[in-house]
């Protein structure tokens, strides 16, 4: 009997500490009876914090939870067509134009923009500084291919990879075959990972503003931004209700409501402020009065031109009757 | 970059001492979540985990492969097949489990089973024949002498649980996938601690890696006390 003493004493241990953990645990959780909404987002807006602020406003408002899920712009399309997730928040319009004719999505909205940037290293190998982006990804190929340059890839199918395989086409590359070229690595993982790889390797990469801002402002990478603002840089967010016709079981009327709270006034002036004192700049630009107002005609022509479909954001047919979001 | 895993280290040892109420809940949770998975495990682990040892099956040899080569399965992988099944399309989607806490119990629970059953067969196996034929020539009965191998194998049981217990607290790939590291909700020390790498966050990342070791080292070193006394 002597070893089992120990036994009983650990097991006792474990059940204390497990019971204790999940007792405060539920206590803490316990003042719910609240409805939840499942937020598939791309990581740029969450990563970023962007979303932390907004999500505190509207909980406090709404009798609603949200749980927010930071995956690439691919796996929250992906959430949302097998019903795990009742909004998402994606920056890809031409698979977002997919979503909706699919019949996945309705209800969509422009939120918010900014400019991707290709950032490289200070000495510039490739010589790309303030290039056009086709002039600049055609340098990058030839300063790779003899050696001299090295690009990173998300390879994700994240909204970022999509823009970049994009930016490649329009350039007159076949990405498929420069993905095999051995200068061009593919890192398979998020915005912040692989802006850590490019900067190991001193390596260029295009990245989101958002997220490069955080890095190289927290001091963690020393890329520098070579090219931006450009036409072809845009990048416009969108949040897209899903379709309760097409998949079941999803919370409609919430995601309406959070719809309807990011282009309030009140969260739009939050997206233009968030840590704009920490940087000097916006991370993103709220999207819904600079095209209700189209105070700053050229970029709202760039804004039409890139994300939306048939001359508008939402073609009627994917509103599902509420038209009071696109007055 | 060296300063930033002091910096760490600090910024762990301020958050403990704080008693920050985000970190302190995201430990309770994950101690929640693990402990009971591992609890979940053992009842149907280690039944079959000593039957496996200590009965002489057919296939004994495959089942106990079976279980050694599921000691090495990749959690994301795991993580993405329980997603499929939980997921709302899924066949199991019924049970509205996915972005749950339970939904992460039970996946930590399939993780470690392998690690229950192998090592606890193990363990019976290796006591097994003089303990038992000791009991019968000392005049016990087969549910005597069954005990008493019992209590012989208790030890490296006790060490199984440990061992299943850290696996799953230390697991990103079912927390991520099948909890949706949702904040106030499924976010655990690791799923934190990977959003707070994507952030940037690197101090932050690294306290909570500290924290988790602590609980780790922490048990490990009470079972080794207490299998000494």
């Amino acid at each position: 009997m002597r070893k089992t003493v120990p036994l009983w004493l650990a097991t006792v241990a474990l059940t204390a500490i497990v019971s204790v953990a999940a007792s405060t645990y539920y206590f803490s959780v316990a003042s719910k009876g609240r409805r939840t909404l499942v937020v598939s987002t791309t990581t740029s807006l969450y990563d970023t914090g962007l979303l932390d602020p907004l999500e505190e406003r509207f909980e406090s408002e709404h009798p609603v939870d949200l749980y927010f899920i930071s995956v690439g712009t691919g796996l929250a399309m992906q959430h949302a067509q097998r019903g795990d997730a009742d909004v998402i928040l994606v920056h890809a319009p031409s698979s977002e134009e997919a979503f909706l004719t699919g019949g996945y999505g309705v209800c969509r909205k422009i939120i918010a923009y900014n400019f991707f940037v290709i950032i490289g290293p200070t000495t510039d190998p490739a010589a790309i500084r303030d290039l056009a982006v086709s002039e600049a990804l055609r340098r990058i190929v030839n300063a790779g291919r003899s050696g001299n340059a090295i690009w990173v890839s998300r390879g994700d199918e994240s909204g970022t990879h999509i823009k970049e395989k994009q930016l490649w086409a329009s350039a007159g590359f076949n990405w498929t075959l420069l993905g095999q070229e051995p200068w061009l690595l593919e890192s398979g993982a998020g915005m912040g990972r692989t802006l850590l790889i490019a900067n190991e390797r001193n390596a260029y990469i295009l990245a989101d503003i958002g997220t490069y801002l955080k890095y190289f402002g927290g001091g963690l990478i020393s890329l520098e931004v070579l090219v931006s603002e450009d036409k072809e840089l845009l990048n416009v967010y969108s949040a897209i209700a899903v379709n309760p016709d097409r998949v079941s079981g999803v919370n409609f009327e919430d995601a309406i409501t959070f719809i309807r709270f990011l282009i309030s006034d009140e969260a739009q002036k939050s997206i233009e402020h968030y840590q704009k004192d920490v940087y000097g700049r916006s991370l993103f630009h709220p999207a819904v009065n600079l095209l209700k107002e189209d105070t700053e005609p050229i970029l709202t022509q760039w804004i039409r031109e890139f994300a939306f479909f048939n001359g508008t954001e939402c073609p009627t047919e994917y509103r599902r009757g509420h038209p009071e979001l696109y007055e | 970059m060296a300063s930033e895993i002091l910096e760490g280290f600090i910024h762990a040892l301020e958050l403990i001492v704080s008693g920050d109420r985000a970190v302190l809940e995201i430990t309770l949770r994950s101690l929640y979540i693990s402990g009971t998975a591992t609890l979940l495990a053992i009842i149907w682990s280690l039944p079959l985990g000593i039957l496996i040892g200590s009965r002489e099956l057919h296939g004994k040899r495959f089942i106990k492969s079976f279980f050694n080569a599921m000691l090495g399965i990749p959690t994301v992988g795991l993580g993405l097949i329980l997603y499929l099944l939980l997921s709302k399309s899924g066949p199991l989607g019924v049970l509205h489990l996915l972005y749950e806490p339970s939904a992460i119990i039970i996946g930590q629970a399939i993780l470690v089973t392998p690690i229950v059953v192998s090592l606890a067969a193990n363990a019976v196996e290796d006591v097994e024949p003089e303990i038992k034929d000791l009991a019968r020539t000392l005049g016990a009965t087969e549910a005597q002498a069954s005990l008493a191998l019992f209590q012989e194998a208790l030890p490296s049981v006790m060490l199984a649980v440990v061992a299943s217990f850290n696996r799953a607290i230390a697991e990103l790939g079912i927390a991520l996938m099948l909890g949706g590291n949702i904040s106030g909700l499924t976010m655990v020390l690791t799923t934190a601690t990977t959003l707070a790498t994507n952030r940037g966050e690197f101090a932050l990342a690294i306290a909570l890696t500290i924290i988790l070791l602590f609980i780790v080292f922490g048990l490990s070193i009470a079972t080794n006390m207490l299998k000494r006394e």
